[in-house]
Parts: C-alpha cells; sequence; structure tokens
C-alpha cells in the first residue's frame, strides 16, 4: 500500500485528462493508458488512479487491480539514484540474489520502494546484456560488475 | 432452434445450443457441484469464472478434464460427472484450496453455510495432504460488514455483485499469484470505500470472507439488564423470510411467530417497524403532493421527481455518486430511524424510561441499516435513536440459540401502540412496495375519494426497471420503479441529463427490495425463493383488514397526541433529515 500522498496540480491532471482521450477514454484501454501515464509520471499515486479510472469512467478498484496486477507498474516514485540489479541467469548463479539481500539491508526497504528521503529505488531486472560482469548493479546510469554483497557498503558511499 | 445431442451419465440429453455442461445435467437432475459459479437466473446474474474446476468432468475422446460451468455441450459428446478421475481430481482441487484455508470452521460466522465446508464434507475430504503458505491479511470491519479476507477462494462473485450489478465498483481482484485477493482500491478498508453496505457482496460470498458485524452478544447482554428497557421492531421483509432458517418452506409468513419467539427472547416490548412504515408514507406521501401541487402551479425552485429515501445503501450511493441532486429525493428518514425517533422519544415519555434506559433493537432483511444506525444525524447527545440492528439471519441464530423450538411457537400479535399497521406497509419489503403504499395514501388525499381498488397491480413486478402512469382523477401520475444500484443508476443518469419523465421513482438498492437483503436467509443460487418471498409479502397485505396508511388508528392517534400534522415542525424535526456530499469523501491512506 502506498503511504504516499500527493496532490495533483491542475496541469498534471490535464495532462491525464490529454493521454486518456488519446485513447477515446476507453476502458478496454486501461493498460495502455497506464502505460503512458506511467511514462510521464514515473509512478503510478493513488492520486492518479482515481483520475484515469473517473476519465475512462470506470471504477477506481478496477484500476488498481490492475496496476497491482502487473509488476510493471509502480505506485512508488523512484529514488534519485534508482538501484537494479540483475538477476538474469548468469547474474542468479554467481550471486545476485545474496547481493540484492545486501542491499535490501543497507536500505531497510523491499524490492520497488523507495527509502524515506527518495535517495534511492530498488528493482530487479533481466539480463541487461553484461553476463561477463556478473553480477552486476546499475545505480542510475552507471553499471558496476563482479559486486559481492561486501561491496554493497561501498557503492552506496559513492551517493552520500 | 438448433438442438444438440449428447450423454451424460449414460442418459441421451437433447439441449439448446449453447447450453453448458452444467445446464444440460441439471435438465436431466445430476446436480454437478460447483463453487465459483453463481447463476441467479431470474435476476440476470452470472458469474462463471471457470477458475475454481471444482465442476470438472470427463469427456469422452478429450484427455482434460473440463469444467462443466464453462464448457458448451456438443454434439454426440459422452460426459461422464462421477468417474474416478473425476472425483479424484474434484478432490485434489478442493484439498488444494483447503491448504490454503484457515481451520477455524467450528466459530466461523459462515459454519453450517459455508459451501467450501459442505463441499469438502460432499467429497469426503478427511485429511489435506497439502502444506502450503497461508495468507495472513488484516480483517477488515467497518459499521456493517466485516471482510475476513484469509477466508477468500478467489471466487470473484462479490465482484461481479458489486460492480456489474451495482455498478458500485468498491471491490476488485487485485495482486497476483498467492497474493491474489478481492479488495477495495488501494487496500483501503471499507468504511473509507464508496461501500453501500447493501450486503450484496455478503449474499453471495461462500465462504466466511465476508459477513455481517455481529450485535447478537451486544442484545443477550442488554436483554439481561434488568436497568433496560429494551423494545424491538421488525421490517416487513423478515417475516416472510425467517420462516425458510427453520425448514419451513420459501415463502411462509411467520409473523405470528416471530413476535412469540421475539417475547421469548425477552424483549420488553415487541413493536412492528411496519408501524413506522406508515408513518412513512404520511411524511412521505404529504411531501410527494406538496411538491406535486407546487411544481404544478409552475414553481421552479421544486424538483420532480421526487425520490423514495427508506433505503440506506441507496443513500449512502447517491452521497457519494450524485451529490449534486440531493435535494431529490425525500426528506422522510426511513422507517427503521422514524421508528427510533418516536420510540425515544413519545414511547419512552409514555413509559416514563430515560431515553438512555431504552434499548431500541431493529430486526431487518438489511446490513445497511447497520451502518444506518450509526450516522450521527440520528442520535441525540450521542444516543442513538435505534441502538443497533440485528439480521434475519441473526436472528434466527439467537432463537436456536436460545433453544425456542420455533415451529411449534403460539401466533401472537405485536404490542400496542407502535405494533399496529396496515397492508401499506407490509409492501414496503418488496421493489415497488413503498410506491404502491404512497400511491393508496396520496391519491385519497388528492382527489378526496376513496380508492375502489387498493392493488396496484401495474407498480408490481420484479423486473430490474418499471414504470407505470397511475391516474389521479385526470392528473396523470408517471412512476418509475428500481431495484439493484446499477438499475437505479441508470434512473439517476436520466434525471441528470434532464430527460426524465417521472414524477415519482422508488429506489432499493437490493434485487428483489428488501425481501432479497443482505441480511436474509441465504439463498444459495435458488432464486425462485426470491419470488416466494415477493408472493408471501402481498399475501400479508391481502389479509389485512386495513391496507392504506392513513388509515392506522395508532398513527392518527400519534399524529394527534404529539406530532400535529405531516411536515408540521416536530414532524419535520423527528422523522426527516438532510443527505451529505460524499463525493470527495473517501480517502486514500
Ligand atoms: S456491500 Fe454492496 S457496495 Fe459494499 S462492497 Fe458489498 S456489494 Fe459492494
Ligand atoms: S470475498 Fe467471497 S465472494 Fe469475494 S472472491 Fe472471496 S470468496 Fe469469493
Ligand atoms: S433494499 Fe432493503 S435490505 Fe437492501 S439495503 Fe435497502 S433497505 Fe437494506
Ligand atoms: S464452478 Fe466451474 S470452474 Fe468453478
Amino acid at each position: 500500500m502506498s503511504s504516499i500522498k500527493i496532490k495533483l496540480k491542475e496541469k498534471d491532471i490535464a495532462q491525464i485528462d490529454e493521454i486518456c482521450k488519446s485513447f477515446n477514454n476507453e476502458p478496454g484501454e486501461l493498460i495502455n493508458v497506464l502505460h503512458k501515464v506511467q511514462t510521464t509520471f514515473g509512478y503510478l499515486p493513488a492520486e492518479v488512479q482515481d483520475v484515469v479510472a473517473n476519465k475512462l469512467n470506470m471504477s477506481v478498484a478496477k484500476v488498481y487491480g490492475v496496476v497491482t496486477f502487473y509488476s510493471f507498474f509502480t505506485m512508488i516514485p523512484k529514488g534519485r539514484f534508482p538501484i537494479s540489479i540483475c538477476t538474469g541467469t548468469a547474474c542468479y548463479v554467481r550471486g545476485a540474489e545474496k547481493v540484492l539481500d545486501e542491499f535490501k539491508k543497507q536500505l531497510s526497504i523491499k524490492v520497488g520502494e523507495s527509502t524515506p528521503d527518495g535517495k534511492f529505488s530498488l528493482n530487479c531486472l533481466r539480463c541487461v546484456g553484461a553476463c561477463g560482469l556478473a553480477p552486476v548493479v546499475q545505480v542510475g546510469e552507471k553499471t558496476y560488475g563482479r559486486v559481492s554483497p561486501d561491496l554493497v557498503k561501498d557503492i552506496l558511499k559513492n551517493y552520500e | 432452434m438448433e438442438t444438440i445431442k449428447l450423454t451424460i451419465d449414460k442418459k441421451l440429453v437433447e439441449v439448446e445450443k449453447g447450453t453448458t455442461i452444467l445446464q444440460a445435467a441439471k435438465k436431466i437432475g445430476i446436480n454437478i457441484p460447483t463453487l465459483c459459479y453463481m447463476n441467479l437466473g431470474d435476476m440476470n446474474i452470472e458469474n462463471k469464472p471457470g477458475g475454481c474446476r471444482v465442476c470438472v468432468v470427463e469427456l469422452e475422446g478429450r484427455r482434460n478434464l473440463a469444467p462443466a460451468c464453462a464448457t458448451d455441450c456438443a454434439e454426440g459428446m459422452v460426459i461422464h460427472t462421477h468417474s474416478i478421475r473425476v472425483l479424484n481430481a474434484r478432490k485434489t482441487v478442493v484439498q488444494l484450496i483447503l491448504s490454503d484455508h484457515p481451520f477455524d470452521c467450528l466459530i466461523c460466522a459462515k459454519s453450517g453455510n459455508c459451501e467450501l465446508q459442505s463441499l469438502a464434507h460432499k467429497l469426503g475430504i478427511r485429511e489435506i495432504p497439502y502444506q502450503g503458505e497461508q495468507s495472513t491479511y488484516r480483517k477488515d470491519t467497518s459499521p456493517a460488514i466485516i471482510r475476513d479476507v484469509d477466508k477468500c477462494i478467489m471466487c470473484r462473485r462479490c465482484e461481479v455483485m458489486c460492480n456489474e450489478v451495482q455498478t458500485v465498483g468498491v471491490l476488485s481482484a487485485i495482486n497476483r499469484g498467492f497474493h491474489a485477493v478481492v479488495a477495495p482500491a488501494f487496500e483501503m478498508n471499507l468504511d473509507h470505500s464508496v461501500c453501500t453496505y447493501c450486503g450484496q457482496c455478503v449474499n453471495v460470498c461462500p465462504t466466511g470472507a465476508l459477513t455481517e458485524v455481529d450485535h447478537t452478544n451486544q442484545l443477550i447482554n442488554d436483554l439481561a439488564d434488568p436497568e433496560k428497557t429494551v423494545i424491538v421492531q421488525t421490517a416487513p421483509a423478515v417475516r416472510a423470510a425467517l420462516g425458510e432458517e427453520f425448514g419451513l418452506e420459501a415463502g411462509t409468513l411467520v409473523t405470528g411467530k416471530m413476535a412469540s419467539a421475539l417475547r421469548e427472547l425477552g424483549f420488553d416490548y415487541v413493536f412492528d417497524t411496519d408501524f413506522a412504515a406508515d408513518l412513512t408514507i404520511m411524511e412521505e406521501g404529504t411531501e410527494l403532493l406538496d411538491r406535486l401541487s407546487k411544481h404544478l402551479a409552475g414553481d421552479k425552485e421544486v424538483k420532480l421527481p421526487i425520490l423514495t429515501s427508506c433505503c440506506p445503501a441507496w443513500v449512502k450511493f447517491f452521497e457519494h455518486n450524485y451529490p449534486e441532486m440531493k435535494d431529490i429525493p425525500s426528506t422522510a428518514r426511513s422507517p427503521q430511524q422514524m421508528f427510533g425517533s418516536i420510540a425515544k422519544t413519545y414511547f419512552a415519555d409514555k413509559i416514563g424510561v430515560d431515553r438512555k434506559k431504552l434499548i431500541v433493537v431493529s430486526i431487518m432483511p438489511c446490513v445497511a441499516k447497520k451502518y444506518e444506525c450509526s450516522r450521527d444525524e440520528f442520535k441525540v447527545d450521542g444516543n442513538p435513536d435505534v441502538d443497533y440492528s440485528i439480521s434475519t439471519r441473526e436472528l434466527a441464530g439467537l432463537i436456536k440459540r436460545a433453544n425456542i423450538d420455533f415451529l411449534s411457537l403460539p401466533d401472537e400479535d405485536f404490542d400496542h401502540p407502535m405494533g399496529e399497521s396496515t397492508g401499506a406497509a407490509v409492501i414496503f419489503g418488496t421493489t415497488g412496495g413503498v410506491i404502491e403504499a404512497a400511491v393508496r395514501t396520496a391519491y385519497e388525499v388528492y382527489t378526496g375519494k376513496t380508492l375502489k381498488k387498493v392493488d396496484f397491480e401495474e407498480l408490481r413486478g420484479l423486473e430490474g426497471l418499471r414504470s407505470a402512469t397511475i391516474d389521479f382523477d385526470g392528473l396523470k401520475l408517471n412512476i418509475g420503479i428500481a431495484h439493484g444500484l446499477g438499475n437505479a443508476r441508470k434512473l439517476l443518469d436520466e434525471i441528470k441529463a434532464g430527460k426524465s419523465m417521472y414524477h415519482a421513482i422508488e429506489i432499493m438498492a437490493c434485487p428483489g427490495g428488501c425481501i432479497g437483503g443482505g441480511g436474509q436467509p441465504y439463498i444459495h443460487g435458488d432464486s425462485s425463493i426470491i419470488k416466494a418471498r415477493h408472493k408471501a409479502i402481498y399475501a400479508e397485505d391481502e389479509g389485512k383488514t386495513l391496507r392504506k396508511s392513513h388509515e392506522n388508528p395508532d398513527i392518527i392517534k400519534l399524529y394527534e397526541e404529539f406530532l400535529g400534522k405531516p411536515l408540521g415542525e416536530k414532524a419535520h424535526h423527528l422523522l426527516h433529515t438532510h443527505y451529505f456530499d460524499r463525493k470527495k469523501e473517501i480517502f486514500i491512506d
């Protein structure tokens, strides 16, 4: 559940309206609408879902149902430094899971969450095509290779 | 019409194209067990997600078993509904469901009425070989309904009721896989949502995942307290359904036995909500005529149609969805609340009891009434006019708990003065009844003539949307009737668009009206029960000597002794209410 409360600006609402209109306010286009809205806002907070539901003339419960069904959708804003851990096969067998656990421990957040100060967010991704460097971690634009759990602290230090 | 021939359990059957295996089997008396499937035929309500697989059957020549509820018959099919493969598959399916289900059947509110429990019994399940992770979700308690999601089996029947039938849209499946549950948006609690507490989801939930808030223990305590005077009112629809809980045929009226049972339970006075229904007609009928005559005289301020306001689920529905029209419904309180308000003033004075020592309990076919009692505008210095409300199901439970042999009870009458009622009040229990009752009185008041026939057949029936024109001596009154909130929405959208042709509209949240209320005995998919209750209500009306509200002698006396006249100052204060804009009230937490 999201604990973030935001107030949408008129301009944001207009933007959502625009997106919904571009799909003819078709309830059947919900997934596409949400996709586009998430690309625009970065995430789908409750208030945004409420507006989408209104525009598409459907219940907000249904919208929330779809948002929670697809792991692509997120209700939490990305941190300023989004951390992605590759859990593709190569990284996985070389211990990506332990690295992930260490990040969770250090930041006290779960996958898909952000730290309360909005600095870091944590996500997994599938193979980034750098299997030679496995396990691979990306922070923002930067890629770290051969990461082991004891390196996690050092990586985070770079962003202090 | 194209037909298909097939064989089910060695019996030849011919069905229309498009018939499912489940329906075809039923035709020849074979009842294939189901769980997620729901079909309330007469009300056009169906749920067939084909998800639970309890209904699987074997088709010769097909490798996989097929769900009977979601598979259409085909020419020449040979079907086995109880082969060893089928029986084993059904057993496994139910065992898997049970592996993630709490084991508190012994103390579950749904015990004895749970479809999962009876299925486990029927399939001879004596052990659960699978050990799965158990879901642990918080319990969500609202003023009327409890969600205990750990008991949810994801049949999604409630979703169909809440979204498609009621168009309220509170409940939806969320998350995926093991974490999937049915919940309000953002997993907020029901009392933060736009839920109307109509209880239709409770009515169709096969398990204990959705149940009503239990007030019986509080009642037992109050009845045992010598300091308190405890009085009870019973809604019209209760008497047409209570007997079902004691094995009587649906549609058996048990008014007299119910009155004696309540006396046995220890209530100090056994009264009738019907008394207050007659009072409602006095107020609402007068309001209708008042608005009508002003409107006809050209007063543009006065809005028509007037909408009935005795259903609290419906009231909450328009407060959330159509607050801009909140001056259209009648301001008359519901009969439950009128009763409470008169009981704690007029009656309390009569017997010399302080309102705080007078406990007013209602027996209702409804769960929304539990919520209604808790609304602040129906309290005086924090003391509620109606202390709490008990459902028909809860009353049946209490009678059993108290060892009262219901079937051998004598028929008794209600007490006076708040037990006297007319046939007009009785029909409040079914769709079309409130408006017919209003017409009976309004006609006579408006025309000054006596009705030759009090039965307005044109207002009766069970279709979701109905309309009729009643001739008031030259004045043609257009009347609309809707039951089920989805149907109500259609009429409201018409009004909003300025296209409504009606002078008066009756709206009830539950399909069938209160006879199909969220607190009634479970019908387990048999919608013929609703029809039987519907008939019973009109039978009770016909059996009454007095059938017009304004002829109720105790109501006449109440106005003479206490209230003055309908819509008068005192009546306004005690019997009318106002509505709130709840559009922005849902908060996201
Ligand atoms: S009580 Fe009615 S409105 Fe509320 S969740 Fe159930 S079906 Fe929906
Ligand atoms: S709450 Fe009840 S009706 Fe709704 S999906 Fe769960 S088990 Fe089915
Ligand atoms: S129709 Fe009757 S039972 Fe249903 S919510 Fe309204 S008052 Fe309650
Ligand atoms: S009853 Fe047929 S799949 Fe559930």
